[in-house]
């Protein structure tokens, strides 16, 4: 990255407009559906096993927290609720965002970075085809399609992990963790963070996408590309993640 | 029939480093031209600019009709489609085998049926000598077999315009005659026009029917072989006899004096070899299978008679 004062503006405009085009060239024919479902399966092969061992202890710790902490208020009735609201509405979409950008995005970005000092994408270009087109469109696809399921996968494991934690290690009553589930958190939860996963799947391939197609300088290039990519995302991925919260709290009616 | 590509006032360059300015020339409709120039003149770059890959900062590229520098994007890769281009390392796809990686173009562009998709990409593959390796990828071959799969890949869709990033380069002698010849054949065959941006000046001496040079950051001379071979001009008679002494220094150029210096030295040397009419070297014709267009068959008189008239000179 050059150290002039324009450059990180440049950097960022060019991001922006390149994921305009992207915007722009996902309803063009022919879809590559079979880029989408070869990089749908090989994003999804990288970040399920990875995201579900990250999911056990995240659950288990918030389970820990809470639990400790209705104790002291003694509200331990509602240990069970706290959890499933923590797990549903913060902790799945930001494990969720890790391991897309963490996992997902680094091969994206290293699969095009090393292809783009092959000379590959230039070659590409030249026989006629629109690298964002036949490449990146279905890149990012696969990443919100993977992103969304991957949410879903979090909850469940989350879930299942801050139970086992609160009724098997802290002596919970299973019957007041469940019974206590829907008492804060409600349907809207899992659809905000449904589509918030579904932003950030999109957001982390388009970056990843940016970085290697930008690549250059050979294989140091490509790791500089990797590294850059997997900076840039999270620092999005958290403001994002942020700005869509807030957003969410105006717009839903909370319970109780 | 190839299509003329007319370049006029072209500028590159990086920042605050200008590549090369004011490059203009026209390579004739199915003519083979040559780019020479030393290391790091922005050879590559010159192509990577005709295809559209990188914008000029002035300057036009005229083909069939349309200035590429002005086009938009989606227009701009229609008109690549006139093009193949053999990029240096062949950049081949790495994760498909020779013969997807040849069938790719047809694939993405044409309805064909994969049984005529397989006639033609055997038919290329045979014509580069690869018959047998389609199931090899990338990876497991070597350089000079990739740059050959990379020709395939280059002729699938039957190019008006053939572009050569140093076709030459990290290839043994052997493999860089036998790849010139390929380069004769296949012009006399398909009538492309050809571009072939290198530095060995063997091939430059042999294959092509213009040459140009670019140097100090500009096009110091466009023309026909013969005038080329034959100039007078220190640059031209340097880089084409590939001598220490003349402008071109290992590092950049050199100051005036010592160069002066250098020629005068030269000189006498220089001369006695000219008149011994060392200068022409014998030009590569189409193998004895191709049958000859016109075209060609006025350049093979126009070298017999050459040659003739040197063995009755001698």
């Amino acid at each position: 990255m050059s150290l002039s004062p324009t450059g990180a503006l440049r950097q960022s405009g060019n991001l922006f407009a390149m994921a305009l085009d992207v915007i722009r060239t996902v309803p063009r024919r022919p879809f590559q559906a079979r880029e989408f479902i070869q990089q749908a399966w090989f994003v999804a092969s990288v970040t399920i096993l990875p995201t579900a061992l990250v999911s056990i202890p995240f659950g288990a710790v918030i389970a820990l927290q809470i639990g400790s902490l209705t104790r002291q208020l003694g509200a331990q009735s509602f240990s069970g609720a706290a959890s499933v609201l923590a797990v549903l509405r913060e902790a799945s979409p930001i494990v969720t965002a890790l391991l897309i950008a963490g996992a997902g995005g680094t091969a994206i970005c290293a699969d095009l970075g090393a292809r783009k000092i092959r000379e590959e994408i230039d070659a590409m270009q030249v026989l006629g085809i629109d690298p964002i087109h036949r490449l990146v469109v279905p890149r990012v696809l696969a990443s919100m399609v993977v992103a969304v399921l991957l949410n879903g996968l979090v909850s469940v494991v989350g879930v299942a992990g801050g139970y086992f934690f609160n009724v098997v290690l802290q002596n919970g009553t299973p019957g007041a963790y469940l019974a206590s589930f829907t008492t804060l958190a409600q349907l809207s939860d899992l659809w905000a963070a449904e589509i918030k996963a579904l932003v950030f799947g999109a957001i982390a391939a388009i970056v990843a996408s940016y970085k290697g197609l930008t690549a250059k300088g050979g294989p140091k290039g490509v790791g500089d590309a990797v590294n850059q990519s997997v900076v840039i995302t999270f620092m999005l991925l958290f403001v994002t993640n942020f700005v869509m919260t807030a957003v969410y709290f105006q717009v839903v009616p909370q319970r109780g | 029939m190839g299509v003329e590509i007319c370049v006029e006032g072209l500028t590159k360059s990086f920042g605050h480093q200008v590549v090369w300015q004011d490059v203009s020339l026209t390579l004739p409709a199915g003519e083979v031209s040559v780019m020479l120039g030393p290391s790091g003149t922005g050879k590559s770059v010159f192509l990577k600019t005709l295809v559209g890959l990188l914008k000029p900062d002035r300057g036009s590229v005229t083909i069939a009709g349309r200035d590429i520098t002005r086009l938009r994007e989606h227009e701009l890769y229609e008109v690549r489609k006139l093009f193949g281009v053999l990029f240096q390392d062949g950049a081949l796809f790495g994760s498909m085998n020779l013969y997807d990686n040849i069938a790719f173009p047809l694939r993405e562009h044409t309805r064909k049926s994969e049984s005529e998709i397989r006639r033609i990409v055997l038919e290329k593959m045979d014509l580069v000598g690869l018959l047998g390796a389609e199931r090899k990828l990338p990876g497991e071959i070597s350089g000079g077999m990739r740059k050959r799969a990379g020709l395939a890949r280059a002729l699938v869709l039957d190019p008006e315009i053939i572009l050569f990033d140093e076709p030459d380069s990290g290839l043994d002698p052997v493999r860089v005659a036998y790849l010139n010849q390929l380069i004769v054949d296949l012009n006399a065959q398909i009538d492309a026009t050809f571009l072939i941006v290198t530095h060995d000046i063997a091939s430059a001496r042999q294959v092509p029917d213009n040459i140009g040079l670019l140097f100090r950051r500009e096009l110091v001379v466009f023309g026909p072989r013969e005038k080329l071979l034959t100039s007078d001009e220190p640059v031209v008679r340097q880089f084409l006899n590939g001598r220490m002494e003349g402008p071109i220094g290992m590092a950049e150029e050199k100051d005036a004096a010592q160069v002066e210096q250098e020629l005068a030295r030269l000189g006498d040397v220089d001369r006695k070899a000219r008149h011994a009419g060392n200068d022409m070297t014998p030009r590569l014709l189409p193998g004895p299978g191709i049958t000859r267009p016109p075209r060609w068959e006025a350049i093979a008189r126009r070298e017999a008679e050459l040659h003739r008239k040197e063995a009755a000179d001698a």
